[in-house]
């Protein structure tokens, strides 16, 4: 592999690696506090995508309504982020209040919530086909693509901007983890579960923070998604949200960084893989280095080895 | 009198499902969802051996099942009939009738195998990380399978309906609802004989607390191996006798929703509870079937069904406990704890 052919993989893995990141810190997140593998969280992408293609498609004045006064393009696309990510973090959270607090009031097993949220997921996907209906829906560009080369390598604005915003998700989330007081509660939850209620820190509206977090970070990544690939149909998020998953537990789910890393990763391993070996072994090899690791470090990247006590 | 009834009970449901199949009573739909039943059962009572009674978190059952599905129907195809794969068939399709259910333990046997690509790691590794590596397990599988090209790859292989027509052309017997029948008797009564020794004392104490069951003298690694390997062994068995079933298998019946499905059943019936696994295997698929007019609007109905009963009743339907726990009448009826 030459240099130039290295570099532009490098970008495509980091573009790739980026949509893993953004999905995987929402599930690290709310496994952090809850301990939850929240397998509907894939399914919240894909609503995500499919809302900020309605948001998108509405302002653009494609239904007919026009709103009574004009937007610029660049209005429509920071629009059409705020809204989405505003509606799907509160599905998010109507998800939370409908079908996990319940369980969580009742102290049913974890295992049970984890297939209920799996329930969750199959009905997203399942009720989006049944009432859209299985043709897919072509997102609209909202972003003039402008091509760029430099020293043989080629990438677009779009690749550039899923890149910068990922990063910047991070560091914010980064900000917020380690130096808000919202990001102390929810470190102390997961520290220890049953002294929190008792230094006054209000457990559920922590909960619902994370969610409406870790959701909107789902949309983010369903729009940046639906902009570089613009092919919407309710199971792009099952398999997107498998891997990122795996990607969140090979980072050490439960920690940012470990989301972050375990994503980009997975993007890496994908992208080199398909190029130096045949395409159809990608999930093969990935799969392989992703258990090596996790056999290897069995409690992942960046996660800390569970003490257990007698 | 007692000891047997439970034996008794399930040979005279075995005869009376062949019986009425063989005579034409039942049509071939209904077979097909008997025999679906049966596979599920397997699937379900043999995932809640590491799921439930072990307390793991198991979610790659179907990789399993495939293994089982390829090597099983493999070797049946490669035996019993002509192709263009392995040439002439290698023992007159006669044979098949001695030769079929050992094939089928040599495709669990080769599921086990592979099952041990999750149990050496599950003596390091525990809870949602050993998830991980079970839902990794089942795409590598399901990716090599696509990836070898001589057995169709991602095309799917067929081929088996011939050797179960060759069986039945010799005897006319419903030969695949005698086999299910007879391996559905087989998997509970393993997994029932499992959990009530010794050994299975063991499993219940390592998902209780694993290093205080090993101080407390269990085998912690030789249990875990015995269950990872019993479970996807059986699972092996179930796919072995689903790929004969349709006569065709495809690595894309073998993906992550068909572990989901192995899952619901377990979590449904309740975990650590092999009557109810059984009871629930049956009902999601009779729910299934039922639910078919509603075509489209199914997956969303059946899981909504289910997230409902997870919200009334959280511990799955029968929770712990056994039916002879639910209803104690039927303790009547069967030593000690006869589920199913």
């Amino acid at each position: 592999m030459n240099s130039t052919l290295f570099l532009q993989n490098l970008i495509n893995a980091l573009q790739w690696g980026s949509f893993y990141a953004l999905i995987a810190l929402g599930y690290s997140m709310v496994y952090g506090v809850l301990l939850l593998i929240n397998f509907a969280h894939g399914d919240i992408f894909m609503v995500g995508a499919y809302i900020g293609f309605f948001v998108a498609t509405f302002l653009l004045g494609q239904y007919g309504s026009h709103l009574p006064w004009d937007l610029s393009p660049a209005s429509i696309l920071i629009l059409t982020f705020i809204v989405t990510m505003a509606v799907t973090a509160g599905v998010g959270v109507l998800i939370e209040r409908v079908a996990y607090r319940p369980l969580r009031r009742k102290g049913a097993n974890r295992l049970y919530i984890v297939i209920t949220a799996l329930m969750i997921g199959l009905i997203l996907e399942n009720g989006n086909l049944a009432i859209l209906g299985a043709s897919r829906k072509n997102f609209p560009e909202l972003i003039p693509k402008e091509i760029y080369h430099l020293a043989g390598i080629t990438f677009t604005n779009l690749k550039v901007l899923v890149i910068i915003i990922t990063f910047l998700v991070f560091f914010f989330l980064q900000f917020v983890v380690r130096k808000t007081k919202w990001g102390m509660a929810m470190r102390a939850i997961s520290y220890d579960r049953m002294a929190v209620p008792l230094m006054g820190i209000p457990v559920d509206t922590i909960i619902v923070i994370t969610f409406a977090l870790g959701s909107s970070l789902a949309a983010l990544a369903g729009i940046l998604f639906a902009l570089s690939y613009p092919v919407l149909e309710p199971y792009m998020g099952a398999l997107i949200g498998w891997k990122a998953f795996i990607a969140a537990v090979v980072g050490g789910i439960g920690d940012i960084r470990g989301a972050f890393v375990g994503g980009i990763l997975l993007g890496f391993i994908e992208i080199f893989s398909a190029t130096i070996f045949p395409s159809t072994y990608r999930d093969l090899i990935a799969f392989g280095i992703l258990m090596l690791i996790l056999t290897l470090r069995p409690n992942g990247i960046y996660g800390t080895a569970q003490r257990t006590k007698v | 009198m007692k000891r047997y009834t439970g034996y008794l009970l399930s040979l005279l449901i075995f005869l009376l499902l062949i019986g009425l199949s063989w005579a034409g009573w039942l049509d071939s739909y209904t077979q097909l969802v008997f025999m679906f039943m049966g596979v599920n059962i397997i699937l379900s009572t043999s995932l809640n051996l590491v799921n439930g009674y072990m307390g793991e978190f198991s979610c790659g059952h179907a990789g399993f099942m495939a293994v089982g599905a390829y090597v099983t129907s493999l070797l049946t195809v490669w035996f019993f009939t002509p192709g263009s794969i392995f040439g002439p068939n290698l023992l007159s399709p006669q044979w098949a009738l001695i030769l079929f259910p050992f094939l089928l333990l040599i495709g669990g046997l080769a599921a086990a195998l592979a099952g041990l690509m999750v149990a050496i790691p599950s003596f390091r590794t525990r809870g949602d990380y050993l998830a991980i590596i079970t839902l990794a397990a089942n795409y590598i599988i399901k990716s090599a399978i696509e990836n070898i090209q001589i057995i169709g790859g991602a095309r799917g292989f067929m081929g088996m309906k011939r050797v179960i027509n060759g069986m039945e052309n010799f005897l006319n017997l419903p030969w695949m609802m005698i086999w299910i029948g007879f391996f559905v008797f087989f998997s509970i009564l393993m997994i029932h004989r499992l959990v009530t020794s010794t050994y299975g004392k063991g499993i219940l104490a390592i998902r209780e607390d694993e290093i205080a069951a090993e101080i407390m003298g269990v085998n912690t690694r030789k249990t875990k191996m015995i269950a990872f390997m019993l479970s996807s062994g059986l699972a092996g068995i179930a796919g072995g006798l689903f790929a004969h079933i349709l006569g065709y298998i495809n690595p894309g019946s073998f993906t992550i929703m068909k572990s989901t499905e192995a899952l619901v059943m377990v979590y449904l019936g309740g975990m650590g509870s092999l009557s109810g696994s059984v009871l629930s295997a049956i009902l999601l698929t009779l729910m299934l079937e039922l639910l078919r007019p509603l075509q489209v609007f199914k997956w969303v109905v059946v899981p909504l069904i289910l997230f409902l009963l997870m919200l009334f009743r959280p511990e799955g339907l029968l929770g712990h406990r056994e039916l002879t726990d639910v209803f104690p009448s039927l303790r009547r009826f069967f030593r000690n704890n006869e589920g199913g």
